[in-house]
């Protein structure tokens, strides 16, 4: 703390340079540096310096999978908050608040359209609802992604990205996982694709549930994956984790993903593993 | 118990947190004299033939698995342990499974699937190993797994929730044609503990948690998420664990009577269907 108060022009003629490049510029999670924003927004937020993936919203996700033409549906759905659960603030408080965020009415959206040479479903979880949460919503949206997977008999896939369960509506969220479970054996009995694509981060009943239970489980680099959080794990055993632990390479090299793919990559690696999930033509 | 909690708010509790109803659920159904699975499963079955190992890195003694007999009939009884000695608790893992758990108890499944069993899960759990080298070998893969596997047994699949429904970890044992749930114990998503941690950044605040966790039995089947409710002897079954047995026994029966006059498929429909419509609150 000063002794004198500064002049406040001194404080306006910051605040005009501020404002003059605010928004042009952001630092880089990966490496640290200043990237040029139009060029992570032309590169998919993917850094063009360290090759950083940072978070996509589950509209750019969509954008860049399917063809222009596709149709977002299910999008009706809205949490009824069950528990009435109110902790430091009312989850309904919380819910409005990540509705005007993202501009949607939960943590999962889906879409129908065209991936290369395939007509598939797509459901898409938003993390910054509420950390890409499930809850009855996110559940029952994944569930009709499936149901309509099913009755067109196009392939699923789900990107997934989400914290795990959503806590705030207690046990029921915890069933959304065997809601959406049973409809992925149903799903494999028919012989129709699934593939899970696992981005930063995807931990607890997701990862647990349908984020790997795909016919191709795959990932994009440094993505952190698992069941229990990190912090869970160094609570429980003690120790420090070691470097790289829970990352998408780790869990590639345990057995666990069936490929890491880059962000730039993954429509036409999607649309390739598709080509051979196709039934034979005759 | 709602008059216990409330003798427990006026003596000697004052300024500390305050104990909800669910918090002493909570604690029941923790209680160290509460029947474990296992010991359910000596009283309730006879001839019980454990059968080890998951074929691919071990065996997880925090799980155990046997061909059964329930009234003379065939069965696969599948129950997780506990323990009740320290000694006994770790090597248990304080009943958290591992792994190598669940897939051992899938591949008892199978083989009661093929050999046309039906099935009985008794879980008791804080929730699966939240472990380093659990990580390495997939617990998220094996639970899924079990999840899935589950919802498509061409057997009567029937799971008890007899103590602690710890999240994904009790799931994984419970995708099942009925889910019942004894009177004094609790089915949730997260621990209290951890719920308090996270939401209020207060471990402290279990027990406000727990009440707005709702995991009370009579709360979880008000939401349609377990099929039914086995009642305990007055006090708990912590105090008459021969009298619960013989509830849990009887309820155990009657709902596999019910499942058994079903034709298969429509068994297994009926199933799909339990989950697919479960825990709708939402509206649009």
């Amino acid at each position: 703390m000063s002794w004198f108060k500064r002049p406040e022009n001194e404080i306006e003629a910051n605040a005009e340079k501020r404002v003059r490049t605010e928004g042009l510029w952001q630092k880089c999670d990966g490496c640290g540096q200043f990237v040029f924003k139009p060029d992570l927004e032309a590169n998919l937020q993917v850094c063009p310096k360290c090759n950083h993936h940072h978070r996509l919203t589950a509209r750019r996700r969509i954008d860049s999978l399917l063809d222009p033409d596709y149709e977002l549906v299910d999008l009706e759905l809205k949490s009824t908050d069950p528990l009435n659960f109110v902790d430091i603030r009312p989850y309904k408080e919380r819910l409005e608040k990540a509705r005007k965020q993202t501009g949607l009415n939960d943590a999962a959206l889906n879409a129908v359209g065209t991936l290369g040479r395939h007509h598939v479903v797509l459901s898409v979880m938003e993390f910054a609802f509420i950390g890409g949460s499930m809850g009855c919503v996110v559940g029952e949206t994944i569930a009709r992604a499936i149901d309509r997977s099913l009755a067109s008999a196009r392939p699923l896939i789900i990107v997934a990205a989400s914290g795990g369960a959503r806590m705030m509506e207690g046990v029921a969220s915890l069933m959304q996982l065997a809601k959406i479970s049973a409809g992925l054996a149903t799903l494999d009995d028919r012989g129709l694709p699934y593939i899970a694509v696992l981005t930063h981060p995807t931990t607890g009943g997701v990862t647990a549930s349908f984020g790997m239970l795909g016919d191709l489980n795959i990932a994009e680099p440094g993505a952190l994956i698992g069941f229990a959080g990190p912090r869970v794990i160094e609570q429980t055993i003690r120790q420090k984790l070691p470097e790289g632990f829970q990352r998408s390479e780790f869990l590639l090299e345990h057995g666990m993903l069936d490929a890491v793919v880059p962000r730039a990559e993954l429509k036409s690696y999607l649309d390739r593993a598709l080509d051979f999930m196709q039934p034979p033509s005759q | 118990m709602t008059d216990q909690a409330a003798a427990n708010l006026e003596d000697g509790h004052a300024g500390a947190e305050p104990v909800t109803a669910a918090w002493i659920k909570t604690e029941l159904a923790r209680h160290p004299q509460r029947p474990y699975p296992m010991e359910l499963i000596q009283r309730i079955f006879t001839d019980f033939s454990e059968i080890h190992g998951d074929r691919a890195f071990g065996d997880d003694p925090a799980m155990a698995c046997g061909m059964a007999r329930f009234h003379g009939e065939e069965v696969m009884a599948i129950g997780n342990l506990k323990g009740h000695s320290t000694k006994e608790k770790v090597r248990r893992n304080f009943g958290m499974p591992n792994p190598e758990g669940y897939r051992k108890a899938l591949r008892a499944m199978k083989i009661a699937e093929k050999f046309h069993r039906p099935i009985f899960t008794f879980i008791d759990l804080t929730g699966a190993n939240p472990g380093l080298a659990a990580e390495e070998r997939g617990q998220a893969e094996a639970i899924a797994r079990n999840l899935r596997e589950m919802a498509r047994l061409r057997v009567p699949t029937i799971a008890t929730i007899t103590g602690e429904g710890g999240s994904g970890g009790a799931l994984a044992l419970a995708v099942a044609d009925r889910v019942l749930m004894m009177e004094n114990a609790v089915y949730s998503v997260i621990a209290p503990e951890a719920c308090g941690s996270i939401m209020w950044r207060d471990a402290g605040k279990r027990a406000r948690a727990a009440e707005a966790l709702k995991i009370t039995s009579e709360d979880v089947s008000q939401m349609g998420c377990v099929d039914d409710v086995v009642p305990e002897p007055l006090g708990g079954a912590h105090v008459d664990a021969q009298g619960a047995v013989a509830l849990l026994d009887a309820k155990l029966q009657w709902h596999l009577s019910e499942l058994r006059a079903m034709p298969l498929e429509e068994m297994i429909a009926r199933r799909m269907s339990k989950f697919r419509n479960i825990a709708q609150f939402y509206t649009g």
